[in-house]
């Protein structure tokens, strides 16, 4: 299908495409309520709350006032209804503005000033200097003679650098005036996504010009959301508005990312939701029978003969309703609540503040800071993550001459400056390609200095080092060039420029020197590329050698060479590339082909050596991060000699001969095959020793070992800790990481640039680095730092803190509502098994929104160890790792104990109010008492460092206890009445009170003593080595293998499916923090005696107790 | 200026949002711990001695009367002879004062397997009518006990005040009437506050189905005290309410005769009814049940204490010894 624009047309078109209104709202005004709702209800939590209010409004069943549900209820649904009409507001707001921008467009056949939503397809659009473009256009016209403007994409693809834009030659001298009656037809693609693709065709109606087709590309659009820079003024038509401009198209809605915890906390609601239903059965059936077969005898509760038809489900309706605290409501509105204040916690940290740029760290996804303290993978991008991007030009080797190698810079090598100096040809040469084979754009400030702006950093490099060697790039006009060579003026005319591409690896521009009028070919590219295209019998071996030199020291390198052409030659290719540029179907392809028929016979100038210098701090974060037992991937479009090099030098890959590397490659599918059977054999056979195995790949075996031995490489995946993947394109980043993520990993992707923003979007976290490839990875991603350092702080220590305390919070959230849910049942059999509550709606309600929720919340100031120790000791990240402090073990501690002191509560009350004190108001107050006792108590043994606010949270709750009962119980109406008071009175309150804060904690403090001395976890070691004071020694290096728990595991088949499930898990009733036990899913055959068995003969037990 | 931007980008310090309040870190040091325990069993098991002493110093008559109060020849079927309007129900009983009893002297009915703690029983009431006469249509919670059957509604509603307690008791000593004080025995604040002074009963016991006790229509229900101490619904099957109060000494070994007239029937639920003549002290009535436990919690921490010491002896482990750590250990191939 194609669109076909006709230009500054007012009659046509109008119906047939949009117009250039934006939206990126989610909702409508009408539609928000049901929509939303809709949203918040197809949670399951949610729907079940709704169950449960809905039943509440049955007074028949109901044991407490609907209110205590319904108010939290309708809270929790107002407060995110709100922070999404507040976002789509927002949305709306930045929409209309940019909707009702005002803009110059050609009406009836003048410029009218009208709003940007008006325009419409075919409309000739006038922009100014520094205008941001309402539309995609293509360029007509600009204030430049050379018809040339330039733009800054910085919206569209996060590069900063400014890009040059023409006029197709068809509109080439154009008079401004004339402009706004120009007509003609474009034909364009559909609209799509694709920001560096345009084919399509101009044809102009008369009188201008002719009927020739004038083929367009994406050099003659001005994409929507890019600023017109330096130039005047620009015209140009539009031919994709609204929501179908490139930039429209791409915007995605991007998924909502879902933690590893999220998810268990899901699945554990889940099974307290089934175990609720059982209790609830249970305790139906019994109601029924006994109040068939009791309840009819006491008279006093006058039970009719003969119910209505419903009757059976009466009973059980009330034992749903007295359990449905069992899942607490609290526990969202509190996860939300520290979520967002270890969000703030990460975008305040002074720590983490680029101190060069003065970038702080930011969250922009508030909701998944506990992943980051279970990450085991962590996919890097190389160039401007690990490294600067700081490109400089250190070495080079001319004609065979090394210079650079004894300082190691070439600038200021003495030897170089003296041959510039004296004209040795091939060395002025060199410098000349360096300076003007590129598409730089030099920028004259007032004040006579040049700056340049490039869109690579190595042309810049090589431009800047040309010109500290006296070989000054100063002005760009049109297509002439301005050299300063030694203060001589110089200028050279661009008659074509043959594009880079990533498939030609190379570049060149054919120019003509404008004082002989000699046209010469300049080329620079990859080795690989331009080597080959030497004349026949040209000695490149030196150049070869120096490429390998080069690349051993991590440098980048780029090939420099050139040929004189001959007028004929010159003219007879030109007319051939300008046909392929005017081709529709394979462009680039012809248009390659066509370059490479002018690129051959090179006479090799010599070869630059460019440096990235690595980021300060990357060796030791990712050292550190690899004692954390996180596996390091690298993931970059380099190629296999500079990465491997970099891999090297920020201690990726240990040398030989600790380290060990293993090639895949090749290029058909025979060898591919062959070399991932080799690899991974290799691999079997040395893992049991300590031995640093990676396997480096390149992007052509990786996508056939993807596409068709995906489960062999995903073995090697499993088995490597270590993995370099070169020449990897943007999407196979993103199937890299998807692999992981299949095998269950969490992974973290990490990187700068445009190219590593699927990979950041598809990763569990995305982090990018607000760096100088622009700030496109930053935005798309979760978390953004300025420099990769701060990794190291992110998982460590936010990353790791975050973990603990949710994994405390939610676990406790859920022991407090069992407790109290315990006592319900309890009673329950006390009371005829007919229903009824001991506890008051109001203190049921307090409960959970006040005695319990502000205590917990004040550990979000917890720290089990201190930053500095965790920095120590990496490996103590383990324990985060695959949820090992939250899982179905670790909550069946706090549910054991929930259990125990539901009974302690339970016992010691009936048996100390009985007889003349067993009013039910009273006995109900002595219980919750003794609960909110107890969670005190709890609190207390659970958190590991007291702030003040920790005090005044945990022993102020417990006085405000006291003071809401108090008052409550000063009001006549209430129904506890004077209870409080009374009770507070009596020495058998206090009495009971301290019995079972005894009895409930004692045991648990023993165990936990018991288990922190005599059993205790590497957690505890180091938090008593910690307080005790004195350096903490870590002698050896030896990093926790979760996954050698498979490797060692003869049991366990080497299958995917098992990699989690073989870790072992210890059961550990009554105390929670367990630190062994590991997630395990509630998958059928999940058996407990699997784990069990798979406990004994499990690596990690061995590395641990050994 | 672009230094300024800068520095408004940077967050502001303070301890909180760097995390780096000051905070105290305990860890469960042995002393620590073996200490706590040795304090909390040698607080304990003094507390429980002295409850148990004071548990002991309460005197307590306690004598079961419903099975024996049914005369031999409804033996078979209590239910008949309880049911039975034209029966007398009086029933003597002989009690023994087993030491002697100070003044004041409560004096309880203690009912067993009776469950006021129902779903239907305890919300079969109206607050609002037993404190407001304006209010005495207020009754939905009360049905069956709502209104009778020309549609009048009944005050006090529901089944709590329809199943009132309705046994007598008159006690005697030596041929010599004990004075039994029916006075007072409700919570002051429930005669102030809950029910209304000018309430009166109202249809009460009127319809078909006869409960328990009658009221006498012509006292307003804040004097009603035994409906008040019946209407305060017990949370335990077993429990305990107050019927009044002796004022004299009761010296031991003294016989006391007791004329019980055993109209509530609890023989249809297999109820027990149980006349209860006891004294207090600090702790409230007879009830070894804090004295044990906190002699058994008390003696379980010394326990614990002997343990934990032993084992600090005996096996003794560095807190926070580096070589513990795993990573520290060369791994045994």
């Amino acid at each position: 299908m194609k669109r076909f624009v006709y230009v500054n047309d007012d009659d046509l078109s109008h119906e047939l495409y949009c117009d250039n209104r934006i939206s990126n709202r989610k909702y409508t005004l009408l539609n928000f309520l049901p929509k939303n709702l809709w949203e918040q209800f197809s949670r399951f939590m949610n729907q079940y709350f709704l169950l449960i209010a809905c039943l509440q409004l049955w007074p028949l069943i109901t044991p407490v006032n609907p209110a205590s549900t319904w108010g939290p209820l309708i809270f929790i649904f107002a407060v995110s209804a709100t922070k999404e009409a507040w976002d789509d507001y927002n949305r709306y707001l930045s929409d209309k503005k940019a909707n009702e921008k005002e803009v110059w467009v050609v009406r009836q056949g003048s410029k009218k000033l009208i709003q940007a939503q008006e325009i419409h397809v075919g409309n000739l659009v006038w922009l100014r200097e520094n205008d941001e473009v309402p539309c995609d256009l293509v360029l007509l016209g600009t204030s430049e003679p050379q018809g040339v403007c330039y733009v800054e994409t910085a919206a569209l693809d996060g590069e900063t650098d400014l890009k040059t834009r023409n006029i197709p030659p068809a509109c080439m001298g154009i008079d401004s005036d004339l402009l706004h009656k120009i007509k003609g037809v474009i034909e364009c693609p559909q609209p799509d996504k694709d920001i560096r693709r345009f084919d399509a065709n101009l044809r102009l109606f008369p009188p201008f010009l002719d009927n020739d087709v004038c083929p367009l590309t994406i050099k003659n659009t001005i994409l929507q959301s890019c600023y017109l820079r330096n130039t005047d003024w620009a015209c140009g038509v539009a031919v994709y508005t609204g929501n179908e401009t490139k930039m429209g198209m791409s915007r995605g809605v991007a998924e909502p990312k879902l933690t590893a915890m999220d998810a268990m906390i899901d699945k554990l609601t889940g099974a307290i939701f089934i175990f609720q239903i059982v209790v609830v059965i249970v305790l139906g059936i019994a109601g029924n029978i006994w109040k068939d077969t009791e309840a009819r005898k006491h008279w006093y509760v006058l039970y009719p003969d003969e119910g209505p038809w419903y009757e059976l489900l009466i009973i059980p309706l009330r034992f749903e309703l007295l359990c449905s605290i069992m899942i607490p409501i609290s526990i969202k509105v509190s996860l939300d609540l520290v979520k967002s204040l270890y969000a703030k916690f990460i975008d305040w940290d002074k720590q983490m503040i680029d101190l060069e740029t003065g970038t702080s760290a930011n969250a922009t996804n508030t909701a998944i800071s506990e992943d980051l303290g279970q990450v085991e993978y962590i996919l890097t991008d190389k160039t401007g993550t690990l490294t600067e991007n700081k490109m400089i030009f250190k070495r080079c080797c001319i004609a065979g001459t090394f210079f650079g190698n004894e300082n190691g810079d070439a600038v200021k090598d003495v030897e170089l400056l003296n041959a510039i100096n004296t004209g040795l040809p091939d060395a002025i040469r060199f410098l000349t390609v360096m300076a003007i084979c590129n598409t730089v754009i030099p920028i004259k400030s007032p004040s006579g200095r040049v700056s340049y702006k490039a869109q690579s950093q190595d042309e810049e490099a090589l431009v800047r080092a040309a010109a500290s060697l006296h070989m000054v790039f100063v002005n760009k006009n049109a297509n002439i060039l301005e050299i300063n060579f030694n203060g001589s003026l110089k200028q050279y005319e661009v008659l074509e420029y043959l594009e880079f591409t990533s498939d030609r690896k190379r570049m060149s521009v054919v120019v003509r020197d404008c004082d002989d009028g000699k046209i010469m070919l300049l080329s620079k590219g990859a080795d690989e590329t331009i080597l080959p295209c030497a004349y026949a019998g040209h000695q490149t071996k030196t150049f070869s050698e120096a490429v390998d030199q080069y690349a051993q020291m991590g440098l980048r390198t780029l090939c420099l060479a050139w040929r004189e052409l001959s007028e004929v030659e010159y003219q007879d290719w030109s007319v051939m590339f300008k046909e392929a540029n005017s081709t529709l179907v394979d462009r680039e392809w012809r248009v390659a082909e066509v370059c490479q028929r002018l690129e051959h016979d090179l006479e090799i100038l010599g070869v630059a050596a460019i440096e990235d210098r690595l980021q300060d701090g990357v060796p030791e974060t990712i050292e550190t991060l690899r004692k954390a037992g996180i596996n390091f991937w690298m993931l970059t479009g380099d190629k296999q000699n500079t990465a491997i090099q970099i891999a090297l030098s920020c201690n990726f890959v240990s040398p030989e001969p600790k380290g060990q590397l293993l090639l895949v490659n090749g290029k058909t599918e025979d060898e591919v095959s062959r070399n991932l059977e080799r690899v991974l054999l290799t691999m079997r056979i040395t893992k049991a020793e300590p031995k640093d195995v990676a396997f480096v790949i390149d992007g052509w075996a990786l996508e056939i070992a993807l596409k068709y031995y995906r489960k062999a490489f995903t073995e090697l995946a499993i088995l490597s800790r270590t993995a370099i993947c070169c020449r990897v394109t943007p999407s196979q980043k993103a199937q890299l990481v998807e692999l992981l993520k299949s095998c269950d990993y969490r992974t973290l992707a990490i990187g700068d640039g445009g190219n590593d923003v699927r990979m950041i979007q598809q990763a569990d976290i995305g982090v990018g680095i607000s760096g100088r490839e622009g700030l496109q990875a930053a935005r798309a991603a979760d978390y953004s730092i300025g420099k990769f350092r701060f990794l190291k702080r992110l998982i460590l220590v936010h990353g790791r803190y975050s973990y603990n305390r949710t994994a405390f919070l939610s676990q406790y959230s859920f022991y407090k509502s069992l407790l109290i849910c315990f006592i319900q049942i309890f009673f329950s059999f006390i009371s005829g098994v007919s229903g009824t509550s001991l506890f008051n709606s109001v203190s049921l309600m307090a409960y959970n929104v006040f005695y319990t929720s502000v205590p917990v919340l004040v550990s979000v100031l917890d720290k089990d160890l201190t930053e500095k120790t965790v920095m120590q000791h990496p490996q103590i990240l383990f324990y985060c790792q695959a949820g090992r402090l939250l899982n179905p073990t670790t909550f069946a501690g706090w549910f054991g104990r929930a259990l125990f002191h539901a009974i302690v509560v339970f016992v010691i009350t009936i048996h100390s109010y009985a007889f003349e004190k067993s009013g039910l108001e009273e006995v109900s107050m002595v219980a919750l008492s003794g609960c909110v006792w107890l969670q005190a108590f709890v609190v207390t043994l659970e958190t590991n460092s007291f702030t003040l606010l920790q005090h005044v949270a945990i022993w102020g709750n417990l006085v405000v206890f006291y003071i809401i009962n108090w008052i409550v119980s000063a009001v006549p109406q209430a129904g506890m009445y004077t209870i409080m008071h009374r009770l507070c009175m009596q020495p058998s309150y206090w009495n009971t009170m301290f019995l079972i804060v005894a009895a409930g904690m004692g045991p648990v403090l023993a165990l936990k003593y018991f288990r922190y001395t005599y059993k205790s976890s590497k957690i505890n070691i180091l938090q008593q080595a910690e307080r005790r004071g004195g350096p903490i020694l870590s002698l050896g290096n030896m990093e926790p293998q979760p996954r050698s728990t498979l490797l060692d595991n003869d049991l366990a088949p080497l299958s995917i499916s098992h990699s989690k499930n073989s870790r072992n898990s210890v059961f550990e009733p009554l105390l929670s923090d367990s630190p062994n036990a590991v997630r395990r899913s509630f998958g059928p055959g999940a058996t407990f005696d699997f784990f069990q068995s798979q406990s004994k003969s499990s690596s990690y037990s061995r590395n641990k107790d050994k | 200026m672009d230094d300024k931007k800068k520095n408004s980008k940077k967050p502001k310090y303070s301890q909180f949002s760097q995390q780096e309040l000051p905070a105290w870190k305990p860890i469960l040091t042995p002393g620590w711990v073996i200490a706590t325990f040795i304090t909390i069993g040698a607080l304990f098991i003094p507390i429980g001695l002295i409850a148990l002493a004071a548990s002991d110093s309460v005197v307590e008559i306690v004598d079961r009367y419903d099975d024996q109060c049914v005369p031999d020849d409804y033996g078979q079927n209590p239910e008949s002879y309880i049911q039975n309007p034209n029966v007398k129900k009086t029933c003597t009983r002989t009690l023994k004062v087993p030491k002697k009893m100070v003044a004041p002297i409560f004096v309880y009915y203690q009912l067993e397997n009776f469950y006021q703690n129902h779903r239907r029983f305890v919300k079969s009431k109206s607050d609002k009518q037993l404190r407001d006469p304006d209010d005495e249509d207020d009754t939905h919670n009360c049905f069956p006990e709502d209104y009778t059957a020309d549609d009048e509604p009944i005050v006090p509603c529901g089944l709590i005040a329809w199943s009132l307690f309705n046994d007598t008791y008159k006690l005697s000593s030596r041929g010599k009437a004990i004075d039994i004080d029916k006075k007072g025995i409700a919570w002051k604040s429930d005669m102030e506050a809950k029910f209304g002074s000018n309430v009166y009963p109202k249809n009460f016991q009127k319809g078909g189905l006869i409960g328990g006790a009658k009221l006498n229509e012509k006292i307003p229900l804040s004097e009603q005290e035994d409906l008040i101490v019946w209407m305060r619904t017990a949370a335990l099957p077993k429990f305990r309410k107050l019927y009044g109060k002796i004022n004299t000494d009761l010296d031991a070994h003294e016989t006391i005769t007791a004329e019980v007239e055993n109209n509530y029937n609890t023989y249809k639920f297999g109820g027990r009814k149980k006349l209860v003549l006891s004294t207090t002290t600090w702790i409230g009535g007879k009830n070894d049940f804090l004295g044990f436990a906190y002699i058994a919690v008390g003696g379980l921490c010394l326990f614990m204490a002997i343990n934990f010491i032993l084992l600090y002896i005996f096996r003794p482990r560095r807190l926070g010894d580096p070589s513990y750590l795993s990573w520290n250990r060369q791994p045994i191939a």
